[in-house]
């Protein structure tokens, strides 16, 4: 396996991206877990789906925008989807949860009316909804690593304040801090890494990558700390174990990254039942 | 003569073109502990939210330390313990002391860590309300009493001179009531902390606090708990919108609705 990735560009650039979102999704995906804001990752990844498929058909109607990077279409979609979610979620101030299937329906329409405008780009299209090992650019792994900068930049910066946020809204608004500002950026942050993940996850399933490993972590972590470390490193195992499965036997490494993830959420729920029992066991 | 803590100046407050405040005046000096009563609906948790500007008032003004709310910069001042069911995830993956040092976060400021000495400031602010010895564990599994205790020591780690309190004692077990009451009692004494304080905890609060406001709407009473037993029946029945039991006890006076 090493001997392949040291010869193929390719694999060098879809495992490197795939090390990249396994830190950066698991990691923003705490926050968006314990916010209770896993849907809006869906909503905002079909958003992008609605970004890339207009630009796969801008590149194919347009001569100019023939080498246009569909990424960038799909980050800039998803940013504006980000921005949308909030601004409807303050008109619908007492059923702020309808925002998400709204903007979430309209990424598909748009992606959908896209999809069906240009046909014959099914196999780039295949990828982009579950992945690729194959078709990572260079180029897209320099976007990936450049969002990287972005997350780990705003969570370095804004460690405190998102988990005062994270855990009492209210308490952070009255003790004076930005939440309302370091809101927004959160959002923001977000349709990147979704955006950014997809290329190796694919958009049906990038959602899972912010949540799952997260989910397994929360199971066995003291703190929240020990679950930031823990979301990342079930997110690299499956990542990892994902990429590894889908280049041996050609599957689409969205499926076999977010079944590995829940692969291991299941044995840690497992040995949480067992342990459990043992020590109930052992006080009767 | 140092200006009032919290200075509410005819303040009023519309939702939705119903009347919820009209007209408040009142005036918390240093040193005081402050309850403020009145039934369900009476304002009592919207004149807090416009103290702590959380929200706007429709009309009028506060001034925190004698400085506009909307210029007041020094947030880390006023400590805020909000009712626990209403805002904080009780299954949030943290321990007592992170959520702890997280009331440190105003304080440190935007793009600044926290300082070095959090963990003796948490272990300090935790010690002040008795559950040092719970400082590794886990939030979520803490009861809604100790839970309690740790959002004031999360207010208190900032070293506040106001602690601004919402129906603290909601989801407390009766009998751990008045252990948090005394708490609260002897942080306004021993530190002197200028306390202000929502509840329905009538009987238990009464002989802890310095000050009442009697709040419908309107403020129908403010001053030394004391004087409460000076309002007549009429302001009594105005105050809580039906007929009041008014029940002497041997020391002061105790309102019970």
């Amino acid at each position: 396996m090493l001997d392949a990735i040291l010869s193929y560009e390719f694999l060098q650039n879809a495992f490197a991206s795939g090390l990249i979102i396994g830190v950066i999704a698991p990691l923003l995906g705490v926050f968006i877990v314990v916010r209770r804001l896993s849907l809006i990752a869906d909503a905002l990844s079909h958003v992008t789906l609605a970004g890339i498929a207009g630009s796969l058909y801008l590149s194919q109607s347009v001569g100019a925008l023939a080498l246009l990077n569909p990424l960038y279409l799909g980050i800039a979609s998803s940013v504006m989807g980000s921005m949308l979610i909030e601004r409807l979620r303050s008109v619908y101030k007492h059923y702020e949860e309808l925002a998400i299937p709204i903007i979430l329906s309209a990424g598909i329409g748009f992606g959908a009316i896209f999809i069906s405008l240009a046909e014959g780009f099914s196999s780039d299209l295949f990828g982009y909804l579950f992945g690729t090992v194959s078709a990572v650019s260079r180029q897209d792994l320099f976007i990936v690593a450049g969002i990287a900068v972005i997350v780990l930049a705003f969570i370095r910066i804004f460690f405190k304040e998102l988990f005062v946020l994270s855990f009492d809204d209210e308490y952070a608004r009255a003790s004076g801090l930005p939440a309302k500002w370091i809101h927004f950026l959160f959002m923001i942050v977000t349709a990147l890494v979704i955006a950014g993940s997809m290329r190796i996850v694919g958009i049906l399933l990038v959602s899972s990558l912010m949540t799952i490993p997260v989910a397994t972590a929360m199971r066995v972590a003291k703190s929240f700390k020990q679950t930031i470390w823990l979301s990342i490193l079930f997110g690299e195992i499956s990542v990892l174990t994902g990429l590894v499965t889908a280049f041996y036997f050609d599957l689409a490494p969205g499926g076999t990254i977010v079944v590995t993830s829940i692969a291991i959420l299941l044995v840690i729920l497992a040995y949480r039942k067992i342990s459990l029992s043992k020590k109930r066991g052992a006080a009767a | 003569m140092a200006a009032p803590l919290i200075n509410i100046k005819e303040v009023s407050y519309e939702y939705e073109q119903t009347k919820a405040l009209d007209h408040i005046s009142m005036a918390v000096e240093e040193g005081d502990f402050l309850a403020i009563l009145g039934p369900n609906g009476s304002g009592k948790s919207t004149l807090l939210k416009i103290m702590l500007g959380l929200i706007r008032p429709s009309e009028g003004s506060v001034e925190l330390f004698g400085v506009d709310s909307r210029q007041f910069k020094h947030r880390e001042w006023i400590g805020y313990v909000s009712q626990k069911s209403n805002s904080f995830n009780s299954a949030f993956p943290a321990t007592v002391q992170e959520v702890v040092a997280g009331g440190l976060a105003k304080k440190a400021g935007l793009f600044h860590k926290l300082p070095k000495n959090t963990a003796q400031q948490v272990e300090e602010a935790l010690n002040a309300v008795g559950m040092k010895s719970f400082k590794n564990r886990s939030i979520s599994e803490l009861s809604g009493g100790q839970q309690q205790r740790v959002f004031i020591a999360r207010a208190l780690v900032a070293k506040p001179k106001v602690l601004i309190l919402d129906e603290p004692t909601v989801g407390i077990d009766v009998q751990n009531v008045q252990a948090f009451y005394d708490m609260l009692a002897a942080l306004n004494r021993e530190r002197n902390i200028t306390l202000v304080l929502v509840t329905h905890d009538v009987d238990t609060v009464t002989d802890r606090i310095s000050h009442v406001a009697c709040l419908n709407q309107t403020i129908h009473f403010h001053g030394f708990k004391d004087q409460l037993h000076m309002m007549s029946d009429e302001e009594r029945e105005a105050w809580y919108g039906h007929s009041v039991r008014k029940i002497h006890h041997t020391e002061g006076s105790h309102t019970h609705a």
